[in-house]
């Protein structure tokens, strides 16, 4: 049977954190009451002029830059012409054509060991429309409060193969939007948008299947599933001898399936032309410059940085360097903890683990890096044992205490003092004859129910070296 | 080019104008006779000019990044046909 490869394309849409709106001085506050932050620009009265936001402007030249994009000198703004209630003016102000303010450039990934550079088409400006709401069968009712947000639009080659590599791209793009702080990357809000192109051809071939749109992905796992479903979907149409047909689907999150979006009667005709009320931008090499030179260390610089100074696998890296706010919490702790590697472990392990599981974000953690590098130095100086860490940890994240003074409160220090471990060693030994005998014939694995047992009776406090230790000088002797 | 009655619907369709066939073959008429003036503009040679998007050369006209109060929901929505609770009331249209 013909094997099929996925071609996948990402069109990426981030709202900027500008305080106020693309071409107008409106707030931009998420969630404020309907038509609250409106004026005669953002709802395209008549007579009313656009003036652009600067600060737009060089959030989306610092992240073309940030995507090793090129700068164009001279970038215009154009009008895409069509009809819909959530658009007041009838035209929606974005960039067409080969003068986006950036073009050419690449993210790269790192999927299943493999470092793979995936090519950005274009990072251009536009801005939000207003949101619709259908309350009733024959109405429906507009808030323009998102109309003329600044929009930022990154569009990817279609250089993906799978639904695990167009997740990664995601991540990493995301990565690099809340780095630069021009995007806050929340997709359950609607703050990071992503629609993927996707089409199907047999492995090895080189001209592409007809594509889909896919929209309504709100999450991570939305784009994976949505993805792995069409991909699957259109492998099924082909083999069952159909055509797939240029259409847009849309991701029904309850029923996790695709499904198909009225196909339009009409080939949609924008009619784009540059706006005559927005001026050209021109953009000099020095200012060009300045914007490269304020841009933050970003996330594949920092991975490689990670795996550099810390001696971190390039897995961990990936992880830490998710958001800014956990790579400097892991560089925060591992600069009070020599062990990095330890720390990379705990970070990952139980307080991520901890963190997702409450819903929680990293900034909120009651566990500051302070307090899990005394963690971890009370482990490796001994004074508490790798399991009994574990539920030190568990008190601090609820109470944010500090694990000295758990450790100190609640007596859990670890027993080290030979004499005590012996007589209670011993005891155990007396109470079990037959094990002992066994040990001493060589059954080896009996070692581990000792020590166990002297675990259980010191509660886990128990030095385990050292019981191992005085296990081994009585088999001696 | 030459316009057709059927490529005035669909213009008309996607500015969502029902316009009637009477209406269509009057602006079939008039909007061939506009592109026929544009056909003679287009017998001057312009490969020696540059594409002009704007008659004013001005350019990096930017304004900073503050916010200021615009109108109140009640101003905004003064000169809809409908509205209801702050909100534009338009008739339904939704893109399944």
């Amino acid at each position: 049977m013909t094997e099929f490869e996925a071609v996948i394309g990402m069109e990426v849409h981030a709202e900027l954190l500008t305080a106020s709106k693309m071409f107008c001085g409106c707030p931009t506050t998420f969630g404020a009451a309907p038509n609250t932050q409106v004026c005669p620009v953002c709802l395209g009265l008549p007579g009313s002029l656009p003036v652009p936001n600067r600060r737009a402007v060089e959030f989306v030249a610092r992240t073309a830059l940030a995507l090793h994009c090129e700068i164009s000198p001279r970038s215009i703004f154009y009008r895409k012409n069509y009809y819909y209630p959530d658009l007041p003016k009838g035209y929606q102000v974005s960039q067409y054509g080969d003068d986006p303010i950036g073009r050419n450039g690449y993210i790269e990934i790192v999927v299943g060991g493999q470092t793979r550079r995936i090519g950005i088409r274009r990072c251009h400006l536009e801005e939000d429309t207003g949101k619709l709401f259908h309350v009733s069968p024959q109405t429906s009712e507009v808030d323009y409060n998102r109309s003329g947000v600044a929009l930022m639009e990154i569009v990817s080659e279609p250089d993906l193969r799978s639904a695990e590599e167009a997740r990664e791209y995601l991540v990493q793009l995301r990565a690099i939007l809340t780095y630069l702080g021009v995007c806050d990357g929340k997709m359950e809000q609607g703050s990071l948008r992503c629609e993927p192109n996707i089409s199907v051809r047999p492995k090895g071939s080189a001209a592409f299947g007809t594509k889909t749109e896919l929209k309504n992905l709100n999450s991570f796992r939305a784009v994976s599933r949505g993805i792995e479903y069409e991909i699957e979907r259109q492998v099924a149409v082909i083999r069952a001898g159909g055509q797939v047909t240029q259409e847009t689907w849309r991701w029904d999150e309850t029923r996790q399936v695709t499904a198909p979006m009225r196909s339009k009667e009409f080939e949609q005709e924008y009619r784009y032309f540059p706006d005559p009320d927005l001026v050209p931008m021109v953009f000099t090499p020095d200012w060009v410059q300045t914007q490269q030179e304020s841009l933050p260390e970003l996330p594949r610089q920092k991975q490689l940085r990670f795996q550099e100074q810390y001696g971190l696998p390039a897995y961990d890296a990936q992880i830490l360097t998710e958001t800014r706010a956990l790579a400097d919490y892991f560089e925060a702790a591992a600069a009070r903890h020599a062990d990095a590697k330890a720390v990379s472990n705990w970070v990952m392990g139980e307080l991520l683990g901890r963190l997702n599981a409450a819903s929680l974000d990293i900034s909120e953690s009651k566990v500051t890096p302070e307090g899990l590098a005394g963690l971890l130095d009370l482990v490796a100086n001994g004074t508490i044992s790798g399991k009994i860490a574990k539920d030190v940890f568990e008190e601090m994240f609820v109470s944010g205490k500090a694990p000295e003074a758990i450790v100190q409160e609640k007596g859990l220090t670890q027993i080290s003092d030979e004499g005590a471990l012996a007589t209670t060693l011993d005891a155990i030994i007396a109470a079990n004859p037959k094990e002992w005998e066994a040990l001493k014939g060589g059954k080896e694995q009996l070692t581990k129910f000792f020590v166990g047992q002297v675990m259980r009776a010191t509660k886990g406090r128990a030095n385990p070296q050292l019981v191992n230790d005085l296990l081994k000088q009585r088999l001696a002797s | 080019m030459r316009i057709t009655s059927e490529y005035v619907g669909q213009i008309g369709r996607l500015s969502r104008l029902a316009l009637t066939d009477a209406e269509k073959e009057r602006l079939t008429t008039h909007l061939n006779a506009i592109l026929a003036h544009f056909e003679r503009l287009q017998e001057l040679d312009t490969t020696q000019v540059p594409p002009t998007a704007h008659s004013i050369p001005m350019e990096n006209v930017f304004r900073d990044d503050t916010p200021r109060p615009g109108l109140t929901p009640a101003e905004a929505t003064a000169a809809a046909p409908e509205s209801a609770e702050d909100m534009f009331v338009g008739p339904r249209i939704v893109e399944t």
